[in-house]
C-alpha cells in the first residue's frame, strides 16, 4: 500500500480483492427519516426568540451610479430596528480567494454584498432592513430613498468587449494580455492554454470544422431560495444559522467583510435544499449578521425565488469558436477554441475551467484555447455544476460529431480513436492517471440502447465530459461511544447522501453495523476548517479523512487491547471488527469487540476518539459518455427525450444508488439546459423571466427514465477507489442533444436552448429553402 | 384581524391572521410546522403542498382562512402511530430524494395520486407530479419510489 505524503496516512488504493461488507451496497440513508418526515431543517426552519425579519432593497436599474442614500424615513418607522448600506461595510482591497473551483475577490464581493459606488444589474442590493415584521420591514424599504442616476447598460458579453461598451469598472486593466492595455474595459481576464502547434496541425488535417456557438446564462434553481438566521450579541459573539455548501467559507468571506474575529462567528450549516454550486458565495449571511449586530436581536432573511433569480449568481453565457482537423482516418490533428464567457457584474466568469477541459477528453498534440472573462450587467456568476466545462465541452462535441459525420466513422469509434487515456497530457497540464474514458465509450458502443431502432423524426445522439475534480483541507472525527456505537462528526454539508456514503466506510474500516454509526455535520467551532461541498469533492475528501479518523481509532483500540492483555502493540491486529492476538500471540486471548474494548475504555485510557485533519490530494477526474433519443415535432418544434443513459466511471461506488443519483439528476438538469432554460433580457436591462413559470426547469413529465451504467475505474489515490461523480453528468447532455436533433432533422443547431420557438424556426427555414 | 380555525394533523388550530395570510404562512409561521417548504411564492414548485379536506393542494395558492374549517394535513401528520407512512417508506428506502427539500410536497402530493388513481402507469404519474419541481433527482427514483407503492412493494 503506498503511503500517501499528503495527508500522512494510508490513503493508496487497496485493491480490488478486499471483501467489502458495506462499501458497494445501498442502505437508506440516516438523515432519511428526517427527509420524509418534515424534521429535517432546512435554511428558513430556525426560529429564535425575539427574531427580526430582514429584507433588501433592490437596485431597479441595471446600471446606475448611486449618490446618495437616505435611510432616516425608514429609520424612524416603528419596527424597524436596523439599516444597512454600503457606509456599513468597510472597502477591501483586490484579493482573490478559492471558492470551489472558482476564485473569488473580497474587493468584489464587498461591492456584490451591498452596491457601493454603482449598481451593476437590475437586483443589486443597495440596502438592507431589520423589522419586527414581514410587512415593516417591506414598508420600510419603499422609504428608502436613493438617489440614481441611471447610465448606459451592456448585456451581452460580445457587445461589452466593444471599444465604445459602457463601462462597468473605471479601473478594470486586462489581466493576460502582454502588453498590458493602457485603457480600462470589460474585459478582466484573457487564458490560454496551449500545447504543441496548431497550424500545424491544421496543415496536417484532411478536414477541418469550424463552428461558432452561443450559450445562455442558466440558473441551478436549487428549490430552496437562499436563507439564514444571525444573531449577535452585545460582546460581539455571533451565531449564524445558513444553508450553505460551506459554512467554513460562509463564516471566512462574513468575518472578512464585517472585520470580526473568526472566533466569534460559529456558523451551522442547515439541511441544504439544493445547491449545485449556487450555495458556495454569501449573500445574505453578512447582511443578516450586519442587521443582527446593531439591533442585538436575531435576524432572520430569506429571499424570494424571484430575488434568487435576479440578484444569485447563474453560470455564464457564452460565445465561442471551435475549430478541429482531423485526418480522413480520424485521427485529430489540432483542436483550438476561442471562449468568451460573460462572468456577471464582477469579474471572475468559470471560463478558465471551461479552457481547462475543453478538449481535455481527447489526447491531442496540438491544442490551443484562449478564454475571454468578460463583465456585463447581470447578477455576478456563480459555480454552477462543473463550472465552465459544460459550456465548453458542449461546443466541441458538437464539433466532433459533424467530424464523424463527414468522415464517414461512428462517433463513438472516432472518440474512440482519439480518446485521453492513462498517461495522456491534457493541454491544460496535467498527465492522466488510470481513466475510464475508453471504458465509458466501449459500453455506450455494446450497450443496447446504442444499437435500438428508431423511428421517424427521431434521432440518436452522443457525447463525452470530463471534469477534473477536487480534493482540499478536510476534517472528520470519529467517537466511539460507550456501548459500541460511533458517532461521526463531519465538515461538508450534505447536499445528496453524503452522510450514508461516508458512515458506510467509517462501518467498512471499523467492522461495525452500518446503523451504529451516527453522523453529524458539525458547526464551525466543533471541527476544523473544512472546505466547501462542491467540486464533487464530498465523498471524496471526507471520504479520505474519515478512513483515516476509522483507522486511528483501530490503532487506539488495538493499543487498549494490548494494555488489556499485557502484549506489545504490534502484536495485536484489527480484522472483522475485534481486536485479535498475532504473531507469536495468536490464539492466547479471545478477540475482543470494538464494543467489548469501548465498554471499558475508561479503564485502559479514557475515551476512544480519532481524527484527521488533511489537505486531501489525488482526487481523480471523471469521465463519462451519454447516449440520447430524441423526437422532434415538426409543428411545434418541442424535442421529446426519449431514451436516455449515462455511462460514467465512478471509480468506485461507495453508495451505487446515490451515484446513479447523481448521474440522472446531472442528465436532467442539462436536459432543462439544452432544450429550455436561459436568461431573457429586455432591452431595458431587466430580467424579464424571474421565476419558474418562465424560467423553466425539467418537470416530471418532461423526462424518461435515466438509466445508468457505473463504470469502474478505481482511482488509485483512494483506498476504496472513489472519484467524484457529482459534475461530470451535466456535461455531456447539451451536445448529445445537440447531435440526436442534428440526426432527426439533418439541421446542426449551434445556440442553447434549442426551444420549441427556435427549432420551429429552423424546420420552416429548411422547408422553404427546400 | 380575522380568527381562523382548522383541524391540523388531526388537532384543533386557531389563531388570529391578517386576512391576506397564506395557509402555508400559516402553518410555517404560526404552527411552526416547517415541513412544508417554499420554494418559489407563484405556486410552480409544489414544496408546500399539503392535504385539505384529503385532496393535494399548494400551500401557497390558499388564504389561511380559505382553509376555515378544514381538515389539513401536512407531512408532519403523515406518519400514524409511530409508522411512516407507505409513501415515505417508499421515498426513504427507494432513495427518492437526494437534497429533500421538495420532498415533503412530492410525498403529499404522491399520496393524493394513489387515492385517486392506485395503479397508475408511468406516464400518469409523471403527469399528475407536473406542479411538483425536483431539481436533484432527475424525477428516476420519485417515480420508482411511487411505482413500488402502487405495486404494494413501498419501504
Amino acid at each position: 500500500m503506498a503511503k500517501d505524503t499528503d495527508t500522512g496516512a494510508d490513503t493508496g488504493y487497496m485493491g480490488g480483492d478486499k471483501e467489502l461488507k458495506w462499501v458497494g451496497t445501498r442502505p437508506p440513508r440516516p438523515d432519511g427519516v428526517d427527509k420524509v418526515t418534515g424534521r429535517a431543517k432546512f435554511g428558513a426552519d430556525f426560529y429564535v426568540p425575539g427574531m427580526l425579519i430582514g429584507k433588501v432593497l433592490r437596485s431597479p436599474h441595471p446600471h446606475a451610479l448611486i449618490k446618495s442614500i437616505d435611510t432616516s424615513k425608514a429609520e424612524a418607522l416603528t419596527g424597524v430596528k436596523a439599516v444597512l448600506t454600503r457606509d456599513d461595510f468597510g472597502d477591501r482591497s483586490s484579493e482573490f480567494v478559492p471558492a470551489g473551483e472558482m476564485m473569488v475577490n473580497y474587493r468584489d464581493i464587498v461591492r456584490n454584498v451591498m452596491a457601493r459606488e454603482k449598481a451593476l444589474y437590475e437586483g443589486h442590493a443597495v440596502a438592507a432592513v431589520a423589522a419586527t415584521s414581514n410587512a415593516i420591514a417591506k414598508q420600510a424599504l419603499k422609504l428608502i430613498e436613493v438617489d440614481y442616476e441611471p447610465l448606459p447598460h451592456v448585456i451581452d458579453a460580445v457587445e461589452a468587449m466593444k471599444p465604445d461598451a459602457p463601462l462597468l469598472h473605471e479601473d478594470m486593466i486586462t489581466d493576460g494580455v502582454e502588453p498590458a492595455p493602457t485603457k480600462p474595459s470589460n474585459v478582466a481576464k484573457r487564458v490560454e492554454f496551449t500545447i504543441g502547434d496548431v497550424e500545424a496541425g491544421f496543415a496536417a488535417a484532411d478536414v477541418v470544422i469550424e463552428r461558432a456557438f452561443d450559450t445562455s446564462p442558466v440558473h441551478q434553481a436549487y428549490i430552496e431560495p437562499h436563507a439564514c438566521v444571525a444573531s449577535v450579541s452585545e460582546d460581539g459573539q455571533a451565531e449564524l444559522w445558513t444553508t450553505t455548501q460551506g459554512h467554513y467559507v460562509a463564516r471566512a468571506h462574513c468575518a472578512r467583510l464585517l472585520d470580526m474575529d473568526i472566533s466569534k462567528i460559529r456558523v451551522t450549516a442547515s439541511e441544504i435544499g439544493g445547491g449545485f454550486g449556487g450555495k458556495t458565495v454569501v449573500y445574505l449571511e453578512p447582511l443578516a449578521l450586519g442587521l443582527s449586530r446593531k439591533a442585538c436581536q436575531p435576524v432572520k432573511m430569506v429571499m424570494s425565488r424571484d430575488e434568487v433569480f435576479r440578484a444569485s449568481g447563474p453560470t455564464s453565457g457564452a460565445h465561442m469558436k471551435i475549430k478541429v482537423g482531423a485526418t480522413k482516418d480520424g485521427k485529430i490533428t489540432a483542436g483550438q477554441a476561442e471562449l468568451i464567457y460573460q462572468a456577471g457584474a464582477f469579474q471572475g466568469s468559470p471560463v478558465q475551467p471551461g479552457a481547462m477541459c475543453a478538449f481535455a477528453p481527447y489526447d491531442l498534440e496540438n491544442v490551443k484555447v484562449v478564454g475571454w472573462d468578460v463583465v456585463t450587467n447581470r447578477p455576478k456568476v456563480a459555480a454552477y455544476r462543473a463550472p465552465g466545462a459544460p459550456i465548453s465541452e458542449y461546443a466541441v462535441e458538437c464539433v466532433i460529431d459533424e467530424l464523424a459525420k463527414r468522415l464517414g466513422i461512428d462517433p463513438i469509434d472516432l472518440r474512440l480513436a482519439n480518446a485521453a487515456k492513462e498517461g495522456t497530457r491534457a493541454a491544460y497540464g496535467p498527465k492522466f492517471g488510470p481513466i475510464g474514458l475508453v471504458e465509458s465509450l466501449e459500453q455506450a458502443k455494446a450497450h443496447p440502447h446504442y444499437q435500438a431502432p428508431l423511428g421517424p423524426n427521431q434521432g440518436r445522439g452522443v457525447a463525452s465530459g470530463f471534469w477534473f475534480n477536487i480534493g482540499g483541507e478536510t476534517c472528520a472525527s470519529l467517537i466511539v461511544n460507550e456501548d459500541g456505537t460511533a458517532a461521526l462528526t463531519l465538515g461538508t454539508p450534505d447536499i445528496g447522501g453524503s452522510r450514508a456514503s461516508l458512515c458506510m466506510m467509517a462501518a467498512e474500516e471499523l467492522g461495525i453495523e452500518y446503523d451504529r454509526v451516527r453522523p453529524i455535520i458539525a458547526d464551525t467551532a466543533s471541527l476544523g476548517y473544512t472546505f466547501l461541498t462542491g467540486g464533487s469533492r464530498a465523498t471524496f475528501s471526507s471520504g479520505l479523512a474519515v478512513i483515516e479518523a476509522a483507522r486511528d481509532v483501530v490503532r487506539q483500540l488495538c493499543e487498549r487491547a494490548a494494555k488489556i492483555w499485557e502484549i506489545p502493540t504490534d502484536a495485536v491486529e484489527w480484522a472483522d471488527g475485534t481486536a485479535k492476538p498475532a504473531g507469536a500471540n495468536a490464539g492466547d486471548f479471545e478477540p475482543m469487540s470494538l464494543a467489548a474494548i469501548a465498554a471499558i475504555a475508561g479503564k485502559t485510557g479514557g475515551p476512544v476518539v480519532g481524527h484527521a485533519q488533511i489537505n486531501a490530494q489525488g482526487a481523480a477526474p471523471s469521465f463519462g459518455t451519454h447516449l440520447v433519443d430524441v423526437e422532434v415535432d415538426r409543428e411545434t418544434g418541442r424535442v421529446t427525450v426519449l431514451r436516455y443513459t449515462v455511462l460514467q466511471d465512478a471509480g468506485k461506488a461507495i453508495h451505487p444508488a446515490y451515484v446513479e443519483g447523481q448521474f440522472q439528476g446531472g442528465a436532467v438538469q442539462g436536459i432543462g439546459w439544452a432544450l429550455n432554460e436561459e436568461y431573457i433580457y429586455g432591452p431595458d436591462g431587466k430580467l424579464e423571466n424571474a421565476g419558474f413559470l418562465d424560467y423553466r426547469i425539467p418537470v416530471a413529465s418532461d423526462v424518461p427514465m435515466i438509466d445508468t451504467v457505473i463504470v469502474e475505474v478505481p482511482n488509485p489515490r483512494h483506498p476504496y477507489g472513489v472519484r467524484g461523480v457529482g459534475e461530470t453528468p451535466i456535461i455531456p447532455p447539451m451536445a448529445a442533444i445537440a447531435n440526436a436533433i442534428e440526426n432527426a432533422l439533418g439541421i446542426r443547431f449551434t445556440e442553447l436552448p434549442m426551444s420549441p420557438p427556435r427549432v420551429l424556426k429552423a424546420i420552416d427555414e429548411m422547408a422553404a429553402a427546400e | 384581524m380575522p380568527t381562523v380555525s382548522m383541524t391540523v394533523n388531526g388537532r384543533s388550530a386557531a389563531g388570529e391572521v391578517e386576512g391576506r395570510t397564506l395557509l402555508v404562512e400559516f402553518l410555517r409561521e404560526h404552527l411552526r410546522l416547517t415541513g412544508t417548504h417554499v420554494g418559489c411564492d407563484t405556486s410552480q414548485c409544489g414544496a408546500c403542498v399539503v392535504h385539505v379536506n384529503g385532496k393535494s393542494v399548494k400551500s401557497c395558492t390558499l388564504l389561511a382562512v380559505q382553509a376555515e374549517g378544514a381538515e389539513v394535513t401536512t407531512i408532519e401528520g403523515l406518519a400514524q402511530n409511530g409508522e411512516l407512512h407507505p409513501m415515505q417508506a417508499a421515498f426513504k428506502e427507494h432513495h427518492g430524494l437526494q437534497c429533500g427539500f421538495c420532498t415533503p410536497g412530492m410525498v403529499m402530493s404522491a399520496v393524493d395520486l394513489l387515492n385517486t388513481n392506485a395503479h397508475p402507469s408511468e406516464t400518469e404519474i409523471r403527469d399528475w407530479l407536473e406542479g411538483n419541481i425536483c431539481r436533484c433527482t432527475g424525477y428516476h427514483n420519485i417515480v420508482k419510489a411511487i411505482q413500488a407503492v402502487a405495486q404494494g412493494q413501498g419501504g
